[in-house]
């Protein structure tokens, strides 16, 4: 076994690695950008390389400095990770010509499998199901029209060397056909300096699902189940679970030994995932193969025992496999949760800045990795398993230059329900303050009734949030539930108020047991009971329900037993209340005793400020110009300002045309979101 | 007998109606709350005491003998909030438009008086027209009563202003005597002359909002400390802020239960300050995570941003906190930012609140329009406020701490109790590449020379060290502990006995 393995990755899954290179008594070296100094991955690992400027393609992708860092380090081995130069053939002939094992394929199967049309190929002679379509190269638009008619309607026109939806078109007829092929061809030139396209069949209701294989350098090689990877915004992943809603064991068996036999084909030694689209029929098309270790190869872990990293270093150090495909068995249900630095309010923009506050859930171990002594977390047995891979920390700075993925938060169970329920648990009692984030988009999906029964195609999110995500909206019993734990807990802080110091002795204040909770357009008149294990929440219909909970004021986390069932809030302060964040949706709970809340019905609502006459600032920067004055016209789509965010300059344009009639901010000033730059008439 | 008893009810309901239903509804139109509503909100329940329920004006001119309303356009008396006594006046909109007359002024004195000589806050609630012209100069007599006693209770009990109207004219001078004064976001106004009257005399066009609105005073005049949604978030949130304060200048701050470790560490804060010292970043953050369960009443919050200046607790007990916010023209001192943390660090002196002081300052903000300004003696006030208070004074350097800035933000050198710095801290007369520009001048046409020179200095004085070796700094202590070192510190000046000179007053430069 290698004494020391490098990894030449970052984030999360430089984490992930470094866990159980340790646990295998490996010594791990890490590298690092100037933006990453600090980062967990460097902390975490014995030695650390720094190995340039930010920028990826100045540090992380520079083959030359990586193997300057093995050369310093006497590192033995190097796993690669996800992205960077994880399926980059040139670094793995580097690594072989230095003599120092790359943990990943050969170089050939890399190859073989890194270019769309030869893999399919090589897939198709390998006897897998692959997409019906033309695989040659097509000259023209009469030809690519024809092509299409023999495969049948509707078809994907598609760049070869293409990806994330790029140089891509899907045609139900001739006339789209013809369309499509130049479009994409032009855009195949544009993007990718290669125009070849090839056409196949569009797959409809189309799931994405894909199947972990895990193959030896001594030709035995075996398939770890699948994972269904369907909830993707944008070609990006979101959400995945293992095993698949959808897949029968036959069609498992199938697409499982296909997959091996791929693998096997090329010669494959390493763990490497082939991804199927598989269509409401069960009918399964190879799509590609990754060769590398998949972000989303927790889930495999949790439902087989399996420690992919862990195999895919002992496959590298020449040992052969100790597991057969008999001894592969899947065992319960996980689920992933990706974790972004994306804001879902404004469009799922990325977020930058200081993580003030990170707190993930805390971490459980139970199921099948647990039984098998491979846990990688130091955490306790219990009946669900919550996992957290994460490669920043409170306090950490989250930058502008690499993946927006933070975490990746993962649940098992032994069922789906169960893995769901104890995920939106999770998702819940995760803290993450200072960066916008998708906490609240998971909540919500892991509640939307079409995810939940396990109908979903790679389509889900474009149809079912067509315009975005504007926030959740509770049921009347999850209000209800909510309602009566802020009415407790807002009756533990008056009490707690009236407890201060210089009181008027024998005249205290008495807090009273009669509140109104305003909450989602909602009021709900309750009567609080309290005795020493908890309260009892009476509402105006005569139900009620009680509550108990070790929250004290200013904790940010509640923690509340209702009516026997957990309920986890975020706590902020608001005047009168809390602000509550839970199951995705963000609330104002106003709690008020009856004259206040008869007098707050009185409050005329304050409409929202117009701000279509307001230019103002998108993010926290810095003005560096103006191009405008007062009283200037100014055209749609003309260069207002330009404001510097992390040294990057961000060109503010006008949305429509008007007259500028006031300008707020000069050079050098440093604004927050929000911000009005400038007021037009 | 029964006959007796219920007229005194009769006449206690017909004092309670004010101007009249009619009046009350209009009240309700404008998005405002009736005066004795708004003590409901003010006060614990059932815990109002009225005085002068019966009074009535002595008006005989322009038929005012006809109109004699109880209460005369004000409510008085005293209540509880959260236990402890305050003295409230609220003025009834309803009647006669709030407009003070001898009387009402009179009822105003009455709990003034009472609240100085019994120790308690003077919470005032001011919705007024402004002087009841119909009593001519007996009405400016009133005024000056009750101004005369805003200068007697200053620095006696806290005192108190929302603004939940007009407010206007010579009524503008009470509540500016006050301690704090809050607004209410579109219907509070504030000012000494009205629209009208500017158009008049200098042929400006304004409206009242942008003359005195809440808007105007909170971010432009800095008149108000804090505006509000509405009359309910105020009146809760004078309320909270009726926990930071003590009863009057004879108690300790109040300490209420709290559920925050004093010991608590953040490893966070070790992260706080950037790697570039000219990264600005958020001193909220460290205001946040110092405080008992991250609670902070902000005063003066869209003013002079570059200063930061509220109410904490630390183990239950009030804490004044002063802070440089580095996010806002680097944290530096100028007229606006002195001025705002001078009057703060007089307020806490006067009521023995102990200060902490934050401390991320490159110096004072240059120009012609700062020293024109006056931005001498303005900094001034805050040298002066930090060095003739008494109270508990700790200081924490997180950054810079450059030039006579340094001196000014609580320095040892005026009597600083505990001076602490991070290990980031850098105390020096000036950033490293002014001070080489100065000392090298001669080398400037040499950039190799002059980045060596700046390094040097750098090397020698961009650390809290050379300040520590001195004994200016107590203690280098470590970011993620400074919860538990400054709770510690406040801890050991409980009793803290420090006392001035005795004088009649000082001649603090104004």
């Amino acid at each position: 076994m290698f004494n020391k393995i490098l990894i030449a990755n970052r984030g999360e899954i430089a984490c992930r690695v470094i866990k159980t290179a340790r646990k295998m008594g490996i010594g791990t070296v890490a590298v690092y950008s100037d933006a990453d100094k600090h980062a967990l991955h460097v902390e975490m690992a014995d030695e650390a390389v720094h190995i340039g400027p930010p920028q990826a393609n100045q540090s992380y992708i520079v083959i030359d400095k990586i193997m300057e860092a093995i050369r310093a380090t006497g590192a033995k081995a190097v796993h690669p990770g996800y992205g960077f130069l994880s399926e980059n053939p040139k670094f793995a002939q580097a690594l072989e010509a230095e003599g120092v094992a790359f943990v990943g394929p050969p170089v050939k199967a890399i190859e073989a499998m890194g270019d769309k049309i030869t893999s399919k190929k090589i897939a198709q002679e390998a006897g897998v199901s692959t997409v019906p379509g033309y695989m040659g190269l097509i000259g023209d638009a009469d030809e690519a029209v024809k092509i299409s008619g023999d495969i049948g309607y509707p078809v994907m026109i598609k760049a070869s060397a293409g990806g994330g939806g790029k140089g891509m078109r899907i045609a139900w007829n001739d006339e789209e056909a013809r369309e499509g092929f130049q479009s994409s061809k032009n855009e195949a030139a544009s993007s990718f300096g290669d125009d070849r396209i090839f056409i196949e069949k569009f797959v409809t209701q189309p799931r994405h699902i894909e199947i972990q294989v895990l193959c030896d350098s001594h030709g035995n090689g075996v398939y770890l189940g699948e994972r269904e990877c369907s909830i993707q915004r944008r070609n990006q992943k979101v959400v995945e679970e293992a095993p698949s809603p959808f897949l029968d064991e036959a069609t498992r068996r199938a697409m499982g030994e296909q997959a091996v036999a791929l693998a096997q084909a090329v010669d494959y030694a390493s763990a490497g995932t082939v991804e199927f689209i598989v269509d409401g029929d069960k009918n399964f098309y190879f799509l590609e193969m990754n060769t590398r270790l998949q972000v989303e190869h927790p889930v495999t872990e949790l439902i087989t025992g399996v420690d992919l990293v862990e195999q895919m270093i002992r496959v590298a150090a020449g040992e052969p496999l100790s597991i057969t495909q008999a001894d592969v068995k899947l065992t319960g249900w996980a689920i992933e949760n990706r974790l972004y630095a994306e804001d879902p309010y404004r469009n799922f923009l990325p977020s930058i800045g200081r993580l003030t506050r990170y707190r993930p859930p805390a971490e459980m171990a139970a199921g099948p990795l647990l039984a098998n002594g491979k846990w990688q977390g130091e955490a306790p047995a219990g009946e669900t398993a919550v996992r957290n891979d994460t490669g920043v920390f409170e306090g950490g700075e989250i930058s502008m230059y690499y993946d927006p993925m933070i975490a990746k938060l993962c649940t098992w169970a032994p069922t789906r329900a169960e893995a769901i329920e104890a995920m939106r648990d999770a998702l819940d009692g995760f803290e993450v303050e200072g960066i916008g984030h998708n906490l609240p988009f998971l909540s919500a999906v892991m509640d939307h009734p079409k995810f939940v029964s396990g109908d979903i195609t790679t389509a889900f999110i474009a149809e079912e949030y067509p315009d975005g995500f504007t926030g959740v909206e509770l049921p009347e019993l999850a209000l209800r539930r909510i309602a009566a734990s802020a009415a407790a807990m807002h009756r533990v802080a008056e009490i707690r108020r009236a407890r201060i110091s210089g009181r008027m002795d024998n005249h205290e204040r008495h807090v009273g047991e009669e509140w109104v909770v305003a909450l989602q357009g909602q009021s709900y008149p309750v009567t609080v009971v309290a005795d020493h294990q908890g309260s009892t929440v009476k509402f105006g219909d005569g139900s009620s329900h009680r509550v108990a909970s070790d929250w004290t004021p200013g904790d940010q986390l509640a923690e509340i037993d209702v009516d026997g069932d957990r309920l986890v809030l975020k706590v902020g302060k608001i005047t009168q209340g809390f602000r509550v964040r839970s199951r995705g949706a963000d609330l104002k709970v106003h709690v008020r005793n009856p004259r206040q809340a008869e007098l707050a019905a009185l409050m005329p609502e304050k409409m929202p400020p117009d701000t279509s006459k307001l230019l103002l600032c998108p993010m926290p920067g810095l003005i560096v110009k103006v191009d405008v004055e007062v009283g200037d016209e100014v055209q749609e789509g003309q260069a207002l300002c330009t404001v510097e965010a992390m040294k990057m300059e961000n060109i503010l344009r006008a949305e429509r045309s008007g007259v500028v009639s006031g300008i707020n901010a000069a050079p050098g000033d440093s604004l927050a979101v929000d911000d009005v730059i400038m007021e037009f008439e | 007998m029964k006959d007796i008893l219920s007229e005194l009810e009769e006449r206690r309901d017909a004092a309670r109606l004010g101007g009249g239903q009619k009046r009350i509804d209009a009240q309700h139109a404008r998005g405002k709350l009736t005066a004795r509503e708004r003590i409901d909100l003010l006060l614990d329940e059932d815990s109002f005491e009225e005085f002068d329920m019966f009074v009535a004006h002595r008006c005989t001119d322009f038929g005012m003998q006809e109109q004699r309303p109880y209460g005369d356009g004000v409510v008085t008396g005293w209540g509880t909030i959260n236990g402890r006594m305050v003295y409230v006046f609220s003025q009834d909109f309803t009647v006669f438009g709030g407009s003070l007359s001898e009387t009402h002024a009179q009822k105003i004195c009455k709990i003034m008086d009472m609240a100085v000589q019994n120790g308690a806050p003077v919470i005032g609630i001011n919705d007024s027209g402004g002087a009841r012209i119909q009593e001519g100069v007996a009405s400016l007599a009133g005024y000056a009563d009750v101004f005369q006693r805003n200068i007697m209770a200053s620095g006696v009990v806290p005192q108190i202003s929302l603004i939940m109207g007009p407010c206007a004219g010579g009524a503008v001078y009470s509540p500016a005597m006050t301690d704090f004064i809050f607004m209410v976001k579109d219907t509070s106004y504030m000012f000494v002359t009205g629209p009208d009257v500017v158009k008049t005399v200098t042929n400006e066009q304004v409206t009242a909002e942008e003359l005195g609105g809440a808007s105007t005073h909170t971010r432009k005049s800095s008149v108000a400390d804090g505006a509000f949604e509405n009359d309910v978030e105020a009146l809760a949130e004078v309320r909270r802020l009726v926990d930071f304060l003590p009863l009057n200048n004879r108690e300790k701050p109040p300490v209420r239960p709290f559920f925050d470790a004093p010991g608590r560490v953040e490893m966070s804060l070790d992260t706080l300050v950037p790697e570039n010292a000219n990264t600005p970043y958020d001193m909220k953050e460290l205001i946040l995570k110092v405080a008992d369960e991250g609670d902070f009443y902000e005063i003066q919050e869209d003013f002079a941003k570059n200063i930061i200046t509220g109410f904490i607790r630390l183990e239950g007990q009030s804490v004044g906190v002063v802070a440089n916010q580095p996010m806002v023209l680097a944290g530096c001192l100028d007229i606006d930012s002195s001025r705002k943390a001078a009057r703060f660090v007089r307020f806490c002196d006067a009521f023995e609140i102990p200060i902490l002081t934050l401390v991320d300052v490159p110096g004072f903000l240059p120009g012609t329009s700062q020293e024109y300004g006056g931005v001498i003696k303005h900094g001034a006030k805050l040298l002066f406020a930090y060095g003739e208070a008494t109270v508990p004074k700790v200081t924490v350097i997180t950054r810079k701490a450059y030039g006579g800035a340094y001196d000014v933000m609580s320095s040892k050198h005026i009597r600083g109790d505990f001076n602490y710095a991070w290990p980031t801290a850098e105390i020096a007369v000036m950033g490293a590449k002014g001070a080489t520009e100065i000392l090298y001048r001669s080398e400037l046409g040499d950039p190799e020379k002059i980045a060596q020179r700046t390094k040097d200095y750098e090397d020698r004085f961009a650390n809290p060290f050379v300040a520590a070796e001195k004994g200016f700094i107590d203690e280098v202590i470590q970011p993620h502990s400074t919860r538990k070192r400054v709770a510690r510190a406040f801890a050991s000046l409980r009793n803290k006995k420090l006392e001035n000179p005795w004088k009649k007053h000082d001649n603090i430069p104004l």
